[in-house]
């Protein structure tokens, strides 16, 4: 593969842009809750990146947003779960983006998938981990409000990051990969 | 969606067209790999990183992790309370604005509360003493052997007009009539001396005016009680006994000697004990001190000798302690 997977430009975007989510996530949006069910910035981040640059970079960095979310502060559950959900999303939202810039119709279904995908993955491997053990029940309130509050603040997160990797790499975004 | 899926190669942008490096595997074969595919040993290494990172948190409790899990928090852990910090006062706005409402009804609520029951536990001794002097009053109807109309003392004649009486809230609609004996629950407090329909004025025996015969209880030697004109504490009566030689003993009880028909008094309601005697040589009399058992200046709840049977306004305390 010519084109380098990472450039240092993109690293650093998508750090900053994990970075503010993680935060946002575990600090504002806990004030935001409904019924407990916080939004999934970090994922929204990644699908914004996915659409962005394809399922190959969506999975790598999907993969490395995922194991910060896993080890940061409030994080207790099994270390690579939300490391293997996020890949799965950057692979998911890569292979559903389009050429161009995305227009809303075309990224938002890509991005109600991904986020179905996403805490369907995070919440099948709690189920099959037991890490923690709750009931199925629990889970599907907690998945329709997940997609629900995603799908909601998603028209915000993946057009500030698709902004945000536009503004680093005028000629390279939004080809998808 | 479904388009999105079957997306044709043809819609590839040609600048990707034209990469060579989409056409090349890693092995350098000429085999094309389809475009948005990420590569296979990708795809395993990072589901094998995973898998592992679970493993490793899995066994030994995550121990292999901790190291990692540390060096994240000492990052995030700080950025993550500095949003905190500033993020909290906002949110903390309208909880703070629905808890100020809220604390203003507690405020009025809890104030009222706060009065409605001073003002109980101002008035519950005064609701006990009632009740103490009802209870006294019976037994006081008992121990005379008389029916009492109740009364409550209502005005106290002032000082200036030196004369001692009170006035209660039971006229001759409660049955009274003048020269009836009142009485309270420790014992004689005077005669009434006129009545209205709703109000009676009543002599105190510690009137200066004021006589009533009495007898001392052990020797039944009688004499008269003649009042000194004080209320308080110091209120005294003194006692001139008609039979000159006798000397009543300290603390001995005084009681209504009692008159024809009980009126103005009634026999045998006490009055006092004795404190002190004197012997006054020019008037060849025994003159005892007696301290009264009632306290004239904290007169409330008083009782009025009526004939059993009497029609009143208000129930009568009758001698078994009913009320008709």
């Amino acid at each position: 593969m010519s084109a380098p997977l990472l450039t240092l430009p993109r690293a650093l975007a998508a750090l900053l842009a994990v970075s503010i989510a993680l935060v946002l996530q575990a600090s504002l949006f806990s004030h935001l809750a409904v019924g407990g069910v916080v939004p999934d910035l970090v994922l929204l981040v990644v699908v914004g990146i996915a659409l962005a640059y394809g399922s190959e970079v969506g999975m790598v960095l999907g993969f490395g947003a995922g194991l910060l979310l896993d080890l940061a502060p409030p994080a207790d559950h099994v270390a690579g779960r939300w490391a293997l959900a996020l890949m799965v999303v950057g692979y998911v939202a890569g292979r559903l983006a389009t050429s161009g810039r995305p227009r809303l119709s075309q990224w938002l279904p890509v991005a109600a998938a991904s986020a179905f995908v996403g805490t369907s993955i995070f919440a099948l491997s709690g189920l099959l981990l037991q890490d923690p053990a709750v009931g199925v029940g629990e889970l599907l309130r907690v998945e329709a409000v997940t997609m629900v509050y995603d799908l909601a603040l998603a028209l915000v997160v993946v057009p500030l990051t698709l902004a945000l990797f536009a503004k680093v790499e005028p000629d390279r975004v939004l080809a998808p990969r | 969606m479904t388009d999105l899926l079957t997306r044709p190669p043809s819609r590839r942008t040609p600048r990707q067209a034209s990469d060579p490096g989409d056409r090349l595997n890693r092995r350098g074969s000429l085999e094309p790999r389809e475009p948005g595919r990420p590569r296979r040993s990708l795809v395993l290494a990072l589901v094998l990183a995973c898998a592992t990172l679970m493993t490793l948190d899995h066994v030994n409790d995550g121990a292999a992790l901790d190291g990692p899990r540390r060096l994240v928090g000492e990052i995030y852990g700080p950025a993550e309370s500095a949003v905190e910090n500033v993020v909290e006062p906002v949110v903390a706005v309208p909880d703070w604005l629905r808890s100020h409402h809220a604390m203003a009804a507690d405020i009025d609520r809890l104030q009222a509360e706060n009065d409605q029951l001073r003002s109980e536990l101002a008035t519950s001794d005064f609701d006990r003493n009632r009740l103490q002097e009802y209870d006294d009053l019976t037994a006081t109807a008992d121990a005379i052997g008389q029916a009492l109309v109740p009364a409550r003392v209502v005005a106290i004649g002032p000082a200036q007009s030196f004369s001692r009486t009170v006035t209660i809230d039971a006229g001759s609609r409660a049955g009274l009539a003048p020269d009836q004996t009142v009485v309270n629950g420790q014992g004689l407090v005077g005669r009434v001396l006129r009545v209205t329909s709703t109000t009676a004025t009543v002599l105190l025996v510690v009137d200066a005016d004021s006589t009533v015969g009495g007898r001392v209880g052990q020797s039944m030697q009688v004499g008269f009680l003649h009042g000194r004109g004080d209320l308080g504490q110091d209120a005294r009566l003194d006692l001139e006994l008609v039979d000159q030689t006798y000397v009543p003993a300290q603390g001995e009880t005084v009681v209504t000697w009692g008159s024809q028909d009980g009126a103005p008094y009634v026999a045998g309601v006490p009055v006092g004990t004795v404190t002190s005697v004197y012997s006054s040589l020019r008037e060849t009399t025994q003159r005892a001190v007696i301290e009264p058992f009632v306290d004239f200046a904290a007169l409330d709840l008083v009782g009025v000798v009526v004939p059993s049977g009497t029609e009143s306004d208000r129930g009568i305390i009758e001698v078994d302690g009913s009320v008709q």
